[in-house]
C-alpha cells in the first residue's frame, strides 16, 4: 500500500509540475510597475493632504499626520461604495492593497456585501472578514515592539 | 445481475431510452453579451434582477427556467415525477427554494460543476428503470454567490491570475421523458473523485482535468467506442489551460480527441471579455447544452455528443486546512435518433 501512495504522489508531482508549465506565468515587470506607480500616486497624495494640513491649517505632526489617514480611508470607502476600488485594484494590485486606502477596502467591501444578512450577523460580524487577521497579527506585533522597546531601549 | 451495465462504470439505457422534450437557459448580462448570446432564451439585464439579493435573483432564475421548461413541453408541475437539481451554494438552498416553489418531488444533487450531467444521469436511469415518465433536471450558478462564498467580496480590489476562471451566472435544465419527441440519453458514465493534488482555487481547470480525462477513457473503455464515434466530445468548465492538460492526458492513453473537443468553459465569453481562462459554475455546461449544443442537434448539424460536466468538490473549510482539490466528472451520451 505504501508503495502504490508513492507511485501516486511522483504522478501528483509530475502532473502539477506540467500543469503550472502551461499557462501563461502572471507578467511581474507590468504588475510591479503599475503597482508602483498607484502606491506612489496614493502616497503623493496622502503627502498633499499632509503639507495643506501643515501649511494652511496649522496643525502639527501628530494632528496633520491622523488628517492624512483619515482623509485617505473616506476617499478609498467613497470608491469602493462606488465600485471604482476595484477596478483600480485589478490593475494596481499591491499599489492599491499596502496602503491605508487598501485597508479601508478591505472592510468596507465585505461590509457592503453581508449588508443583506443584516446590521449585526451580516455588517457586524463580517466586517472584519478580510481586515481581521491584519488586525490582529497588527496589533500584536506591536504589543511585542513596544514590550522590546520598554525593557531594553528605555 | 444488473443488465444494462457495460464495463465499470457506464450504463446503458436500451429499454426505453429517455428523450429530452424540453429545455431553456437563463444567463446574466455578461454572459448575454458574449458570442452565444442568440441561443440563451433569456438575458438578465443586470445581477440583482430586481431582487432585494444576488441569492434570491439566482434562485428566480432556476424558477423561471424550470417554469419555461415546463411551458414549452406543455406540462403541469403536477405531471413531473420527479425534479433532480443541484447548484454551488452551501446546503443548495437555490435548488431546494426552487424545488418548494414548483412542488415537483425532488432530489437535491451536489456535484459542484458536474450537476448538470449528474442530474441528467439518474433523472435517465429513473426513466429507463420505469420509474418516472417525466424528470426535470435543473441547475444554476450566479457570479456573485458564488463568489462571496468562495472568494473574496466582490468590490474587493484584488488581481486575478490568469488561470482564474469567471463563474457563469445563469441558469439551464432540460426535460426527460418516456414519450415524445427528442434526442435521447443513450449511456451514463459516472466518474470517479480523482485528486493529483492541486491545491490552487485560481486554477481550478488543472484540478478539473484529471478526472475529465480519467471518466472519458473509462467511457471509452467501457463502450469499446473511440473519439470518432462522435459529431463533439464536450467537457463542462475547465477553461482554457484545462482543456489542453484534458486533450494531453488522454494523448497519453491513446485518444486524440483535439479535433472534436470543445469546453463549455472556453465557448461562453469572448477574449475581449477579460475572464481570464474562461468560465465555470454549474451553469457552465447547463447553458451550453440547453442553449447551444441541444439547438444544434436540432438543426442537425450534430447527431451524437459525449457530454461530461466537471466538479471541483472542495470547501472553503478543505482548503483552508490545506486540503487539495478534488474532482469528478461525469459524462452522457445523447443522440438523435430516427
Amino acid at each position: 500500500m505504501e508503495s502504490l501512495d508513492v507511485k501516486q504522489k511522483k504522478i501528483n508531482q509530475e502532473y502539477q509540475k506540467y500543469a503550472n508549465s502551461i499557462p501563461p506565468k502572471s507578467n511581474t515587470v507590468t504588475n510591479c510597475a503599475m503597482a508602483f506607480l498607484v502606491g506612489g500616486i496614493i502616497c503623493t497624495i496622502g503627502q498633499a493632504i499632509n503639507n495643506i494640513a501643515k501649511n494652511y491649517y496649522n496643525m502639527n505632526t501628530e494632528e496633520a499626520s491622523a488628517t492624512t489617514s483619515i482623509t485617505l480611508i473616506l476617499i478609498a470607502a467613497l470608491l469602493t461604495g462606488l465600485g471604482l476600488y476595484e477596478k483600480i485594484g485589478k490593475r494596481a494590485g499591491a499599489g492599491s492593497i499596502v496602503p491605508i486606502t487598501g485597508f479601508s477596502n478591505s472592510i468596507v467591501s465585505p461590509a457592503m456585501e453581508h449588508k443583506r444578512e443584516g446590521y449585526v450577523m451580516g455588517i457586524g460580524a463580517k466586517m472584519f472578514s478580510v481586515a481581521g487577521p491584519v488586525l490582529v497579527y497588527g496589533v500584536s506585533a506591536s504589543v511585542v515592539v513596544g514590550l522590546i522597546h520598554y525593557f531594553f531601549i528605555k | 445481475m444488473a443488465q444494462n451495465r457495460i464495463g465499470g462504470q457506464t450504463i446503458v439505457f436500451t429499454k426505453n431510452p429517455p428523450k429530452i422534450i424540453s429545455r431553456a437557459s437563463i444567463v446574466g448580462k455578461k454572459e448575454g453579451e458574449g458570442p452565444l448570446a442568440e441561443y440563451f432564451d433569456k438575458i438578465l439585464e443586470d445581477d440583482l434582477w430586481g431582487e432585494k439579493s444576488w441569492e434570491k435573483a439566482e434562485r428566480r432564475m432556476f424558477i423561471e427556467t424550470a417554469q419555461m421548461i415546463l411551458e414549452r413541453a406543455k406540462k403541469e408541475p403536477s405531471e413531473i415525477n420527479y425534479l433532480f437539481a443541484g447548484d454551488l451554494l452551501d446546503q443548495i438552498i437555490t435548488a431546494t427554494f426552487g424545488a418548494r416553489s414548483l412542488g415537483i418531488p425532488y432530489y437535491g444533487l451536489y456535484g459542484a460543476c458536474s450537476s448538470m450531467t449528474q442530474t441528467i444521469s439518474l433523472g435517465a436511469a429513473m426513466i429507463d428503470g420505469g420509474y418516472a415518465d417525466h424528470v426535470l433536471c435543473v441547475t444554476s450558478s450566479h457570479f456573485c454567490t458564488a463568489e462571496r462564498q468562495f472568494r473574496f467580496p466582490l468590490e474587493m480590489g484584488v488581481q486575478r491570475p490568469p488561470t482564474a476562471q469567471w463563474t457563469v451566472t445563469g441558469a439551464g435544465g432540460v426535460l426527460l421523458s418516456s414519450s415524445g419527441e427528442g434526442p435521447c440519453i443513450t449511456h451514463a458514465t459516472t466518474g470517479k473523485v480523482i485528486d493529483f493534488g492541486i491545491k490552487d482555487a485560481n486554477y481550478m481547470g488543472a484540478a478539473m482535468a484529471p478526472a475529465a480525462a480519467d471518466t472519458l477513457k473509462a467511457h471509452f473503455e467501457d463502450t469499446g467506442r473511440g473519439p470518432q464515434d462522435y459529431d463533439l466530445i464536450v467537457t463542462g468548465d475547465l477553461a482554457k489551460y484545462g482543456r489542453q492538460l484534458t486533450i494531453d492526458l488522454l494523448k497519453k492513453e491513446g485518444y486524440d480527441i483535439e479535433d472534436r473537443y470543445i469546453d463549455c468553459g472556453c465557448e461562453i465569453y469572448s477574449e475581449e471579455q477579460d475572464v481570464h481562462a474562461g468560465a465555470s459554475g454549474c451553469a457552465c455546461s447547463a447553458v451550453v447544452l440547453a442553449g447551444y449544443l441541444l439547438k444544434k442537434m436540432e438543426d442537425g448539424e450534430l447527431n451524437r455528443i459525449l457530454i461530461a460536466s466537471t466538479g471541483a468538490l472542495h470547501s472553503t473549510i478543505s482548503s483552508q486546512q490545506g486540503d487539495s482539490i478534488p474532482s469528478i466528472a461525469h459524462a452522457i451520451v445523447i443522440e438523435k435518433k430516427g
